[in-house]
């Protein structure tokens, strides 16, 4: 044998990758309902896998009063899609396409400050993909398809 | 060092652990386990003679072909025509000139479809492939449907993933100008009945493009004998260079056809009034080839002969047979592509986790398996699924890398169970 090419992956990191919150949340996906009203929608795609989201939420007062997210594809891709969902509800919308930059930046494996760490919350499960830069993808497209909401939502409220 | 090594003809035993010693690559450890390479029928390993037929043409004989009076480009050309003329036996085509170097399966197809198609597809005419079909070979003749304004028809397939060939034969008709179809499927390993395909076409005057891309790494191909019009293969995939593949033509079609791009070494003099393109097969070999592919596919053949086909179908069945059995007593794990006639090639799907998931554990355990729709998006429609994990095997496989995998998909189990 040749000497390793690659770093080994030990289990434990791969049990950190599916850690129990993230496999939680591909289990059970929190806010799966469509809405009856919502004032911004966004589909988002990834023919490579199929992987799929979408998103929708209705604003209330400038916060995002509820959230839709359907999600289809592997453990990562709809763990991020419902982790996501519970972190916009409540929240301002003209934070949310920072969030969605700061999500990206987590992904190059920029950590979360103290402060940031408040407002993402169990999201953080997801930092552990940084290790696997193929399955980046996945967690990103929900957070993609959050600026697409957002491109739809802005569209919309155009005055 | 003029002249390649001569092939090495004699037979011999097989012995799977001392063909491994040929390829370099497999000793080696991947996240610190020994690789397991389950990925060949997206791209094959280059044994030594390979890397070495390439690392003595470019240190000692490198040159531009043809149009050379001195050694070395003497020497080039050489090699060059000395290994059409091997793909030629490979195939056992009628003639040298009926072999065209390309850079793969997909110019191959690109190339009849943009050369043939312009000379003999018309608005109404049809063009039949079928579901199961690589992306290459379907887009090219979208392209050319809608330039044409010809129509594609589409053989449908079971669902144990076998061309339906009743629908085929009734899809031919007067209209039919083209058949093009696989050979073997990547995605499913179905082997189709290649020279079925070819009669009922020919019964119709309609002639036949076979994609051999998954064909020829496996089993012996005798153009004549299947009496297809085109072939068309990839060199990476049958254990040669990337970027260098074949495209088989009779000759009768090949005469009639334009070339498909014009520039050096297609022509036979030039003037702005009147250029003469040259004879076949240079009229389709338009500029500087990738030389060194074109003789890394030749050491490759000779290598491929070498272990003997027998060999490596008796090896392959091996292993789709344990690896089929093995697998199928997996809890929740379905084999998408259930052929009686298959190449040995694994698609499954799992219950517990997406094949993304399955790609990222297996990885972890070295064992390289490819997840996706695998450039066959209309056969995951077929089977109403995003993508499959796929394990595809090469004659250097081995059993105890079948109960590798098996135990990395156990360990899928562990996390998604
Ligand atoms: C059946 C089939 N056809 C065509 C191709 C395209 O080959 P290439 O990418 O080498 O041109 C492939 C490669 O995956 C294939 O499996």
């Amino acid at each position: 044998m040749t000497e390793p090419q690659t770093p080994a992956v030990a289990w434990e990191e791969l049990d950190e990758l599916y850690r129990h919150t993230i496999l939680d949340h591909y289990k059970n996906p929190r806010n799966r309902e469509a809405l009856a009203h919502p004032d911004a929608q966004a589909r988002g795609y990834n023919p490579f896998c199929g992987d799929e989201v979408k998103l929708a939420f209705a604003v209330r007062g400038g916060r995002v009063q509820q959230v839709s997210a359907q999600s289809q594809g592997c453990a990562i891709c709809q763990a991020s899609a419902s982790l996501m969902s519970e972190m916009l509800k409540g929240t301002r919308t003209d934070k949310l396409r920072w969030f969605a930059e700061r999500f990206r930046e987590l992904m190059r494996g920029k950590g979360l400050s103290a402060e940031e760490r408040h407002v993402f919350g169990d999201v953080e499960a997801l930092a552990g993909v940084a290790q696997f830069p193929i399955r980046i993808k996945c967690a990103l497209l929900a957070w993609s398809t959050l600026d697409e909401a957002m491109d739809d939502y802005e569209a919309r409220h155009k005055t | 060092m003029t002249i390649p090594k001569p092939a090495n003809n004699q037979k011999k035993k097989f012995d799977v652990h001392s063909v491994r010693g040929d390829f370099p690559i497999l000793r080696q450890l991947v996240h610190g386990k020994p690789l397991v390479y389950l990925d060949n029928a997206a791209t094959s390993q280059k044994p030594q003679a390979v890397i070495d037929a390439l690392v003595r043409y470019y240190s000692t004989d490198n040159a531009n072909i043809h149009r050379g009076v001195h050694e070395l480009s003497m020497r080039a050309t050489e090699q060059y025509e000395n290994a059409r003329g091997k793909v030629k036996t490979f195939l056992n085509a009628a003639d040298d000139r009926e072999i065209i170097f390309v850079r793969g399966t997909t110019e191959a197809i690109n190339l009849v479809a943009s050369s043939f198609g312009h000379k003999f597809i018309k608005a109404g005419d049809e063009i039949i492939v079928s579901n199961m079909e690589h992306h290459s070979n379907i887009v090219p003749w979208q392209i050319l449907c809608e330039q044409t304004g010809a129509k594609l028809r589409v053989v449908p397939i079971t669902d144990t993933g076998e061309l339906m060939m009743d629908e085929y034969g009734k899809m031919l008709g007067p209209r039919t100008k083209l058949v093009s179809i696989l050979h073997v499927s990547n995605s499913l390993g179905t082997i189709n009945p290649a020279e079925r395909i070819v009669k009922l076409a020919h019964d119709r005057g309609v002639p036949v493009l076979l994609d051999g891309a998954q064909s020829v790494p496996h089993m012996a191909v005798d153009v004549r004998k299947l009496g297809c019009d085109f072939y068309a293969f990839s060199g990476h995939k049958l254990f040669g260079p990337t970027s260098i593949g074949i495209l088989y033509g009779k000759r009768e079609w090949l005469e009639q056809m334009p070339p498909y791009q014009g520039g050096g070494d297609m022509i036979k003099s030039v003037t702005f009034e009147k250029t003469i393109y040259n004879d076949l097969p240079y009229k389709f070999e338009a500029g500087t080839p990738n030389i060194a592919g074109v003789i890394g596919l030749g050491a490759a053949i000779d290598y491929v002969n070498s272990v003997g086909y027998e060999n490596i179908a008796a090896q392959e069945h091996a292993l789709l047979e344990y690896g089929t059995k093995k697998l199928s007593g997996i809890d929740g794990l379905t084999i998408i592509g259930t052929a009686k006639n298959k190449s040995a090639v694994i698609s499954f799907t799992m219950k517990q986790a997406h094949p993304h998931d399955i790609g990222t554990i297996l990885d972890a355990e070295g064992v390289a398996v490819r997840t996706g729709h695998h450039c066959t998006q209309p056969v995951m429609e077929c089977f109403h699924i995003p993508a499959t994990a796929r394990a595809s095997f090469a004659f250097y496989n081995t059993k105890e890398e079948v109960d590798v995998l098996v135990k990395s998909i156990d360990k899928v189990l562990e996390v998604f169970g």
